[in-house]
């Protein structure tokens, strides 16, 4: 695999809806590129047969009637909210008032 | 029993004395609060203690069993094994009306709303919840020093980390600030500060212990475990958290062994080791492991053979790729995780000025610690267009190599793997801190049992340096009261051993209140 670029680094930050600054993305760049090293022989490993595993402790998944049953109630959910309105989390708005028009 | 006595008293022996009356459990609140009081500020264990509430609930236990004892004895062994027992609990386990802070500022100011399953357990079993305790942000580190809170220092030297990511919780044991607590083990952050501190400290099967309420890192890897002095309490720990849960459809309905509340002990505990196979695995006898830690492993397994128990060398030849997998698959799932972690819902929020986007990239860039960013930063790369299924698919099938390695040896009937828990003895602090491969090397001998999701114990096995080292027993799926026994066997093969004899510090010797 070859060198994580800076454009790179800055990408994969805003995709993990990390604000950072020049310095810290510098630092990052260094750091990623040392941690891709160590998984380049990886890639030697022979799995052309082999399947992948999401789990090895693999159970059978457990079902349960479909009936509704108490959960937190509202206050208790919402009571470290930031910002609150009613029942509601209170967000910035994601529409300008033209689109919203 | 008093003062000292109780403090440094176990789980089974608390039990016992409340039983009988020889002690109370709000003395022993007391007395550990105490303790706390005058060292944490050296220590720095502790992230949150619950004064009142544990002494109401102390209260509460002593009421039990004082009215049991009227009952008669019948009445007093029905109570549960953990009735009036102080524990901590890692600092990501939701307990209604505490703080939960994971390590981390993005929680900071964040009161749980509800109890994790397994607080809930130990509130039904009448034990003493004493306090939260200190951990690598987002449990991501080997030693605590990613805590963006403070410093824990290893009771055996206190210039030395605790290990991590549950330091705090094995500081806390191995201080006698507490019998028994609660840490979590992702790719070895029970075993191994429970090596570095001298202490007993199990991972058991993926499913065998409930996640709800539990902060996430990677959830196919994740399990929650119990830290003690003794595999008899941590047996006694384990059987009180662990069982099916509604809430998290990955936990197991394979029963618990009773035997846990009752593990062999003495010549019982030592005998039984007589005929079990131990499988050594030589990839486990890293590059860069000290001397020191490979003598008193070696030490350790050769005094299980005099015991009887009959030791092969064996391969686990993915060994070599499972830390590379490792920090493949955990970032990846940690970055999916703690996309929640968005300023909007709860927690450190930057929302206000500028616009939706903005608050987002501005509450993570800054309520995420280095290296927590840079787990992040690896998953999100790992999981994108383009780099997929070179690194995270590449990662899962080799996943299934390691899990492999492993079925062989059970096949070839062993009953368990024996191996060290660190390659080291606890580290110097900032010896690690600006290379993350080093640190992650760290880690090369408990992170394999992750990924194919078995349990591992890592017990007290001898010093170096006069430092602790561990032993690690690794076993098949569900195993966890036969590696306790065996652990138990070990305990009364070496009761008399003079490394047992050596304690760490006095930590009240060296001054400083709690912070």
């Amino acid at each position: 695999m070859s060198e994580l670029t800076r454009a790179e680094v800055e990408r994969v930050a805003a995709l993990a809806r990390l604000g950072l600054t020049s310095d810290e993305l510098g630092k990052l760049q260094g750091d990623l590129n040392l941690i891709l090293e160590q998984w380049a022989h990886l890639a030697d490993v022979d799995t052309s047969s082999v399947p992948p595993s999401a789990q090895t402790i693999v159970q059978a998944m457990p079902l349960r009637d479909d009936i509704a049953e108490p959960s937190l109630p509202v206050d208790d959910a919402l009571k470290n909210a930031p910002a609150r309105s009613g029942d509601f989390v209170r967000v910035q708005a994601i529409l300008s008032e033209e689109a919203d028009g | 029993m008093s003062g000292e006595s109780l403090r440094r008293a176990t789980a089974t022996e608390l039990r016992a004395a409340f039983q009988s009356g020889a002690a109370t459990s709000r003395a022993v609140t007391d007395e550990l609060f105490a303790a706390i009081e005058r060292e944490d500020g050296v220590l720095g264990a502790w992230l949150h203690l619950r004064h009142e509430e544990a002494r109401a609930e102390a209260d509460r236990a002593d009421a039990r069993y004082a009215t049991a004892r009227a009952a008669g004895p019948a009445a007093l062994s029905a109570l549960p094994p953990l009735l009036g027992v102080p524990v901590a609990l890692k600092d990501l386990v939701n307990l209604t009306g505490t703080p939960t802070t994971a390590g981390s500022r993005i929680l900071e100011g964040y009161i749980s709303p509800y109890d994790a399953t397994i607080a809930a357990r130990l509130r039904e079993a009448g034990a003493v919840i004493l306090g939260k305790t200190n951990m690598d942000e987002f449990a991501m580190g080997s030693s605590t020093e990613f805590s963006a809170y403070k410093k824990t220092v290893n009771p055996w030297a206190t210039d030395r980390v605790p290990g991590g990511s549950s330091g705090g919780s094995s500081a806390a044991v191995a201080a006698f600030h507490a019998p028994l607590s609660i840490g979590t083990d992702t790719g070895g952050s029970i075993r191994q500060p429970a090596s570095l501190t001298g202490i007993v400290g199990m991972k058991p099967t993926y499913g065998r212990v409930s996640r709800y309420g539990i902060v996430a890192f990677a959830s196919s890897l994740d399990q929650v475990g119990p830290f003690a002095r003794t595999a008899q309490d941590a047996a006694l720990l384990l059987h009180t958290i662990a069982g099916a849960d509604a809430h998290d459809a990955t936990s197991s309905r394979s029963p618990l062994d009773a035997v846990l509340l009752n593990l062999p002990s003495g010549d019982a505990a030592a005998s039984a080791i007589r005929g079990k196979r131990f499988a050594l695995p030589k990839e486990y006898f890293v590059a860069g492991m000290e001397a020191g830690v490979e003598r008193a492993v070696r030490d350790a397994v050769a005094a299980l053979e005099v015991a009887g128990g009959i030791v092969e060398e064996v391969s686990l030849p993915t060994t070599e790729h499972a830390l590379a997998t490792y920090y493949i698959v955990a970032p990846a799932e940690a970055s999916a995780n703690l996309a929640r972690y968005d300023g909007v819902r709860y927690g450190a929020s930057k929302h206000g000025g500028g616009d939706l986007l903005n608050g987002y990239l501005e509450t993570r860039g800054r309520g995420f610690g280095p290296e927590v960013r840079r787990r992040i930063m690896l998953g999100t790369y790992a999981l994108s267009a383009g780099y997929y299924d070179a690194y995270y698919v590449k990662a899962q099938k080799v996943r299934t190599l390691i899990a492999r390695d492993f079925d062989r040896i059970w096949a070839a009937g062993f009953d368990a793997i024996v191996a060290p828990t660190s390659p080291q003895v606890a580290w110097k602090f900032g010896a690690k801190m600006s290379d993350p491969v080093s640190m992650y090397l760290a880690d090369a001998c408990t992170l394999p049992a992750n990924m194919a999701g078995l349990p591992g114990v890592s017990i007290p096995c001898g010093l170096s340096e006069n430092l602790p080292v561990g032993l690690q027993l690794i076993g098949k799926p569900w195993s966890e009261a036969e590696l306790l026994s065996i652990s138990a066997g070990y305990e009364a093969l070496t009761a008399t051993a003079a490394w047992r004899a050596v304690a760490p510090h006095d930590l009240a010797k060296l001054g400083g209140g709690a912070a």
